[in-house]
């Protein structure tokens, strides 16, 4: 029993990490191809219609990466969480079928009509599928966070008898307290993945010597729309969302800060330290005193329950995983505010194309964002342990009863396998895109 | 209401067999008929352009299965656990063939991406073949040994294969003799489908050659639905009764023979959308004729002690059921204005269509 639950888990751990490579791409850049498409309307200059042309190819192949390997995300509550579907499927089967039925048709179809579309249409159609798409894949990151919503703050159910859930107000799914702030905290997540691509490409383009007009543009779109959203990822929406976990999950709130006892005089906040689950404390801990209850609570001395407070079986069941992922994500926000601020500032000085340090370290910073967005997932999920409906129904109770764990590890090496093969192809695509550039088209 | 949701799925699934089955049936055609690197091209293009928007109609029917038929889903997806996840690792294998294969300029790359597609869309059109033999064949629900149930009464697991491959053994596995000819119908249906897209949307020169391998498929088609309706009748020998108790339901196989007629008439046809309505009728009859014929069961069980999946026992809350019938009303509007869109702008041939790369 426990090792199929150990495989479960792991299985859709792995696939949907690889899979949330490609979303947080396409949501943020969805948009910012609206506006380069938006601003060639506006000036008529050719350079932004290409850019946007440009990183719809981008767009199309993280597109694909995300549609192949999301069709397995879908079908993985069937095949692994069979009792938790069945359970619960007549809550969140809800906002799953309309996340099919009103982003990706409309994502597809549209995206379909952008790339082959533009000269049977004229511009102003094709601006209007831009922003269709864009319209199509915020959707669905709108209906997933509200089926995650679900899981981690129930509302609108019923459960009968035999243990199943039913839905009882359909419009509670919408107004869950927990969506608003976790769609925009994602979105915006998703925006800045974007435009730290979008700002590396240019960088690299300026770097190279390259297809200069472009890498001068892309920097400066990237740079601007990072700057405000790792701004907005702070505050106001992580703020939220932190608040509302100490609010809705506090035994989660506690570990994810690493607070193992109790203060009386009001939280510290903890910036550095190894969690020691022998001795229940952090090991080298550098923190800040007072701050995390000024923070949550605009009050210095308020207490806040630590992990004595809470029984075992409350407390999340990987505990050090948990707090390195919310001090990881919260650290590169950080970092991500202060680099973007520094580039802002020598874009305003009229200095940032020239100055090659931060340039290359713009290009480097790639990878970051990804890793922020992860790791803010693992943030939800793991606090969200050991239930897979917070308080109801334990992860333990959801798995599929037939599929033994051997089959499971088949399945998770065949996954891995084959995303390793997709994400090799992926790079050298993506690699070979950026490489051709885009061009200048006279019409 | 768990009648309706049972006919809009269904009306989904045979969307998303009739319009993501033509590109699992030209990947078919593509793989043993196309020789010139023209025509490769065209043919991988014509499926190419639509793969992504016809497999929304899978997610699509995934979803809506999910929300209003919650138990039969649990029990289906986990016990029919290893080849559902084959199928996914095909549908990721075909997508990158069709998309990879133009992004680099040799015939090397090409070949390999033209073998991923061709083969993945041919072993995918068999799985689905086999999936509806399982269903009607039916499954040992509960698990049942000797008198006893080992899982719950709605849950079974299916391994791929039993050694017998018989469809009549205690416990048959995912791949039978019953389930292989099932699977095979599905590849030569879907492959005349497949080549009917092709003659419709594309110039390529093997259009011509493409109408006697229509024929000749056809005739093997005839053959084999025959055969199986006489080993169905074996296994399952109350298999026709829903048509005897309700004549109308006849309608549905009459779909089927009408289709098979027309394709006989194939070289003969003088608008190439004639070729793909008819096979179109062949994939709406095979699936409807498969549905009625057991409904309202929606899997049997082969054992005396666990009752059958029923719409009826495996549906959703009826207010769920409800709410979600306005909501999909309102997804069905916007849906059919896609398509109409799409088709305005997509219509006709698309050798001349600009690829993007």
């Amino acid at each position: 029993m426990e090792d199929m639950i150990f495989y479960d888990r792991l299985q859709f751990a792995f696939t949907i990490t690889f899979h949330y490579i490609f979303p947080q791409l396409t949501m943020g850049l969805s948009l910012m191809i609206v506006y380069f498409k938006w601003r060639y309307l506006q000036t008529k200059i050719e350079k932004y219609n290409d850019a946007a042309k440009f990183f719809m190819k981008i767009f199309a192949i993280n597109f694909t990466m995300g549609v192949v390997t999301g069709i397995p995300m879908e079908f993985q509550f069937g095949t692994n969480w069979a009792k938790f579907s069945e359970l619960t499927g007549g809550i969140i089967g809800q906002t799953l079928a309309m996340e099919g039925m009103f982003s990706f048709f409309l994502e597809s179809s549209f995206l379909a009509l952008f790339i082959f579309g533009e000269k049977l249409m004229g511009q102003k159609l094709h601006f209007l599928t831009g922003v269709l798409v864009f319209l199509g894949s915020w959707a669905s990151g709108y209906f997933i966070l509200a089926t995650n919503a679900w899981m981690q703050h129930p509302v609108g159910y019923e459960i009968l008898d035999n243990g199943k859930y039913v839905l009882k107000n359909f419009s509670a799914l919408f107004s869950n307290p927990w969506l608003l702030p976790a769609f925009l905290h994602n979105q915006i997540a998703s925006l800045t993945t974007s435009s730290f691509v979008v700002a590396s490409i240019g960088a690299f383009y300026i770097l190279r010597n390259k297809h200069l007009e472009f890498g001068k543009l892309f920097l400066k779109t990237g740079v601007i729309f990072g700057f405000a959203s790792s701004l907005l990822l702070a505050f106001p929406t992580g703020d939220w969302n932190a608040k509302n976990v100490a609010k809705y999950q506090p035994a989660s709130f506690a570990a994810m800060e690493g607070i193992f006892e109790t203060e009386k005089e009001g939280a510290e906040i903890v910036l550095i330290g190894q969690p020691n689950m022998v001795e229940k404390k952090l090991d080298n801990k550098i923190a800040v005193p007072n701050i995390l209850s000024f923070l949550t609570y605009q009050e210095w001395n308020k207490q806040i329950p630590g992990m004595d407070q809470f029984k075992k079986e409350e407390l999340p069941d990987n505990i050090p995983a948990l707090y390195y992922a919310y001090h990881i994500m919260v650290g590169l926000g950080t970092v991500f505010i202060a680099i973007m601020f520094v580039a802002v500032f020598f874009l305003w000085r009229k200095k940032l194309f020239n100055l090659k340090p931060l340039l290359w370290t713009i290009m480097f910073l790639v990878p970051f964002p990804y890793i922020a967005n992860l790791t803010g997932w693992y943030v939800a999920e793991l606090g969200r342990q050991p239930y897979l409906v917070y308080g109801l129904l334990k992860t333990s109770e959801g798995i599929s009863p037939t599929v033994s764990s051997g089959n499971t590890l088949f399945t998770l090496l065949g996954f891995v396998g084959l995303y390793m093969l997709l994400g090799l192809l992926f790079l050298v695509l993506v690699g070979k895109t950026i490489h051709q550039g885009p061009k200048l088209q006279k019409h | 209401m768990e009648l309706l949701w049972f006919i809009i799925i269904a009306v989904v699934l045979t969307m998303f067999f009739i319009l993501d089955g033509y590109d699992f049936g030209v990947g078919i055609i593509h793989l043993f008929f196309a020789k010139s690197e023209k025509d490769k091209e065209v043919i991988a293009k014509s499926a190419g352009l639509f793969w992504d928007s016809n497999e929304v109609w899978l997610v699509t029917a995934g979803g809506l299965l999910f929300m209003a038929f919650p138990t039969f889903y649990a029990s289906v997806f986990s016990g029919f656990y290893l080849p559902l996840i084959i199928v996914l690792w095909l549908v990721v294998f075909r997508a990158i063939g069709l998309e990879f294969r133009s992004q680099f300029n040799y015939q090397m790359w090409k070949d390999m991406w033209d073998k991923a597609f061709g083969i993945s869309s041919l072993l995918l059109a068999l799985f689905f073949g086999i999936a509806l033999g399982n269903i009607v064949r039916g499954v040992n629900l509960g698990g049942v040994e000797s008198g006893v149930s080992v899982y719950e009464g709605h849950y079974f697991f299916l391994p791929l294969w039993d050694s017998s491959f018989s469809p009549l053994n205690e416990h048959p596995g995912v791949i039978d003799w019953f389930t292989i000819i099932i699977g095979i119908i599905s590849v030569i249906t879907l492959a005349i489908h497949g080549a009917n897209w092709i003659i419709l949307k594309t110039n390529s020169s093997i259009n011509d050659s493409l109408k006697p391998v229509i024929y000749k498929l056809n005739i093997s088609l005839a053959i084999l639905t025959i055969f199986s309706l006489f080993i169905w009748q074996n296994i399952q020998p109350n298999a026709l009764d829903n048509f005897l108790d309700k004549p109308y339901l006849i309608s549905f196989p009459l779909i089927y023979l009408t289709g098979l007629i027309g394709l006989f008439f194939i070289k003969k046809l003088k608008k190439e959308i004639y070729g793909f309505i008819f096979s179109t009728l062949l994939i709406v009859g095979g699936i409807t004729s498969s549905l009625a014929s057991m409904f309202p069961v929606l899997l049997p069980s082969t054992n005396e002690i666990n009752e059958s999946l029923t719409i009826y026992n495996t549906a959703a809350h009826g207010y769920g059921l409800s709410v979600a019938l306005s909501w999909g009303i309102i997804g069905f509007i916007l849906l059919f204005v896609y398509m109409i869109i799409q088709k305005r702008l997509m219509g006709g041939k698309i050798d001349k269509m600009d690829y993007g790369h």
